[in-house]
């Protein structure tokens, strides 16, 4: 089965878009359209309308029970002039994926490169490394918000025995929070991780071979062999960090619910929409804070893609080119 | 091996087993060396489970007081936390949903990614592709539409929102399954079609059966996506405690009760626990199903 598992990596350029050549049969259109049918409608309902809905909603005022009043561009007006918690948001927003990308990317590659170190065990401490990824976001946040506070949490305590005085408040200090949730974060990181370890799997011994034979050290070995391999994995995880980091907010509201965040050092983009939208029920500004969100990623995606020719490799050509 | 092919002088023997020797003494520094790597490592990812599940066994005064060691083993939280806080409804709550969105992401994905790897027709890169870039879609742009959907539909507070969406698909399945579809060889099709079979048993008694590891892969991960979902839950059953979830339940109860912080950590442990069992027995499902979804060249 791992066989079979594997194979759709390799396989899928032939399988799939380049169709071998077959007798000609009907195209069965009906049991197309009944297959495809479930994903349709569910694109119509809750793709389709909702999205040109929202749009609409955006330029105007609506508190979900009164027909929403047309206020052209007034809501985008606020977001950009009258509104500090959206400038505090966004701010928080990029400071985090900012710091949290390139951070997690270099320890998925870290954990997972020693995961290819030893002759036996690995999978041991795969399993291991793994398991975090698995436990549910508020279950490690209320976990996280506990061993991490100062009071009655044994980090600190772990800290000062190792001689360090004074250590931060964690959650509790704004300065220090989202230090907390970048922690949290990478303590997660398992998923991430496994996908860097296929890919390093991946590269092939002979390109080491001939590295070591030219004299190459081991750094210059990652330097010039590892890391343009795992390029496209780079790539990936940047782009989906990038979206990942807009929506982030389980962990965020769960863990300022615990300590009071006064000074909203934990208030994400997505935290905000939530608040205008659920609990000011200010759906049409709401809807305008999702809009920007929507520009703002598509514009910062298109960055990365436009940079990928400079330094993503692809041996065989790539899905999205 | 060398000295059966060419002879050597005893002091080049003497000289070859000394390298080997060496060569074996690096080695096993080589290997002590990552282990300890990979040991401390280790050590840092359990660690928090660790002193959750300590503190999970401490007396309330005990689990205040920075300790790591429980003095004595409070097994009875166990007990207690059914008690203090409604534990078992939450977790009925959390199943209900789960299985049965799994079961509807299961059936509404198997299709769609079937006729977009198994068929041949004008459209389907064009589909694959919207599919693809509706997954790069922010959910915050049509979740107030959806909500007031569900609210005139009189829906919230309900656990309909939070299923029945399932039904309609989910494009990281279609996605997962489509990777998996496209490996299976075209002749197999090709064989059933000159036998007549027609395209819905072909998909049902053939393609699927060879694809269940790719199914058990979906399947579990939304489970999984259910289990741990907090986003949903806060939107539309919060109002009604009867219908919480675990996630829900343990975040708000707090704020509208009082809940010692031992009991807190004995919940947090319950909650984690079917996940982390559940990963026991379906690894190597989980990972292949990962290493499936992460793009490559």
């Amino acid at each position: 089965m791992a066989k079979a598992i594997a194979s759709p990596l390799t396989r899928k350029r032939g399988g799939a878009i380049a169709a071998p050549a077959q007798k000609k049969i009907k195209t069965p259109w009906v049991f197309i359209f009944f297959c495809l049918s479930p994903w349709l409608f569910g694109l119509l309902g809750f793709t389709l309308y909702p999205m040109i809905s929202s749009f609409y909603q955006s330029f105007t005022k609506f508190n979900l029970i009164e027909t929403p009043e047309w206020v052209g561009l007034e809501n985008y007006n606020r977001a950009f002039t009258e509104d500090p918690l959206f400038w505090k948001s966004l701010k928080n927003t990029i400071w985090i994926s900012v710091v949290s990308i390139p951070l997690r990317i270099a320890f998925a590659m870290f954990t997972a490169w020693m995961l290819t170190k030893p002759k036996r065990g690995s999978n041991f401490y795969r399993t291991i490394f793994f398991l975090p990824s698995m436990v549910p976001a508020v279950a490690a946040t209320l976990v996280f918000a506990y061993i991490f506070n100062p009071a009655y949490g044994p980090i600190n305590k772990g800290l000062e025995l190792i001689g360090i005085q004074n250590p931060p408040y964690w959650f509790g200090d704004p300065a220090w929070s989202k230090w907390g949730l970048i922690l949290l974060g990478l303590w997660g990181i398992g998923d991430t991780m496994i996908i860097y370890l296929a890919g390093l799997l991946d590269v092939p011994k002979s390109l080491y071979e001939a590295a070591s034979l030219e004299g190459a050290n081991a750094w210059q070995s990652f330097r010039y062999v590892t890391f343009p391999m795992m390029t496209p994995v780079i790539f990936f995880s940047a782009v989906t960090g990038v979206i990942g980091s807009f929506q982030y907010f389980t962990q965020a509201y769960v863990a300022s619910g615990q300590v009071k965040d006064f000074s909203y050092s934990m208030y994400f983009y997505a935290t905000h929409i939530y608040h205008e939208a659920f609990k000011a029920y200010e759906m049409g500004y709401a809807s305008a804070l999702a809009w920007i969100l929507l520009v703002i990623t598509l514009v910062l995606t298109l960055i990365i893609l436009r940079t990928q020719k400079r330094w993503v490799h692809y041996p065989n050509g790539s899905l999205f080119k | 091996m060398s000295t059966t092919l060419i002879q050597l002088s005893p002091e080049q023997e003497r000289q070859s087993q000394m390298a080997r020797r060496k060569k074996r003494w690096n080695d096993f520094l080589h290997m002590v060396a990552t282990h300890s790597g990979l040991i401390a490592l280790s050590a840092i990812f359990l660690l928090p489970l660790y002193l959750v599940l300590v503190i999970s066994l401490m007396t309330h005064g005990q689990a205040e007081t920075r300790s790591i060691w429980p003095n004595p083993f409070v097994w009875h939280n166990y007990i207690e936390v059914f008690t203090a806080v409604p534990f078992l409804k939450w977790t009925l709550n959390t199943l209900f949903v789960a299985t049965l969105s799994t079961l509807g992401t299961v059936l509404s994905s198997v299709p769609p990614a079937y006729v977009l790897s198994r068929l041949q027709w004008k459209g389907r890169n064009f589909t694959f592709i919207i599919i693809l870039s509706t997954m790069m879609l922010p959910g915050q742009v049509t979740m107030i539409p959806v909500y007031i959907i569900f609210s005139r539909l009189d829906w919230i507070p309900s656990f309909l929102p939070l299923i029945v969406p399932s039904f309609f698909s989910s494009a990281f399945s279609i996605f997962l399954l489509r990777q998996f579809f496209v490996s299976i060889p075209d002749e197999i099709s090709d064989a059933a079609r000159i036998d007549g079979c027609s395209e819905f048993k072909l998909m049902m008694r053939i393609i699927v059966p060879l694809a269940k590891p790719a199914i058990m892969a979906i399947a579990l991960f939304s489970f999984l996506g259910a289990w741990n979902d907090f986003f949903g839950p806060l939107l539309y059953i919060v109002e009604n405690e009867n219908l919480w979830t675990l996630g829900i339940g343990l975040n708000q109860f707090q704020g509208i009760h009082h809940v010692e912080s031992n009991m807190m950590m004995t919940a947090s442990v319950l909650f984690m626990a079917p996940v982390i069992i559940l990963f026991f027995f379906s690894q190597k499902v989980f990972i292949e199903g990962v290493t499936l979804t992460g793009v490559k060249g």
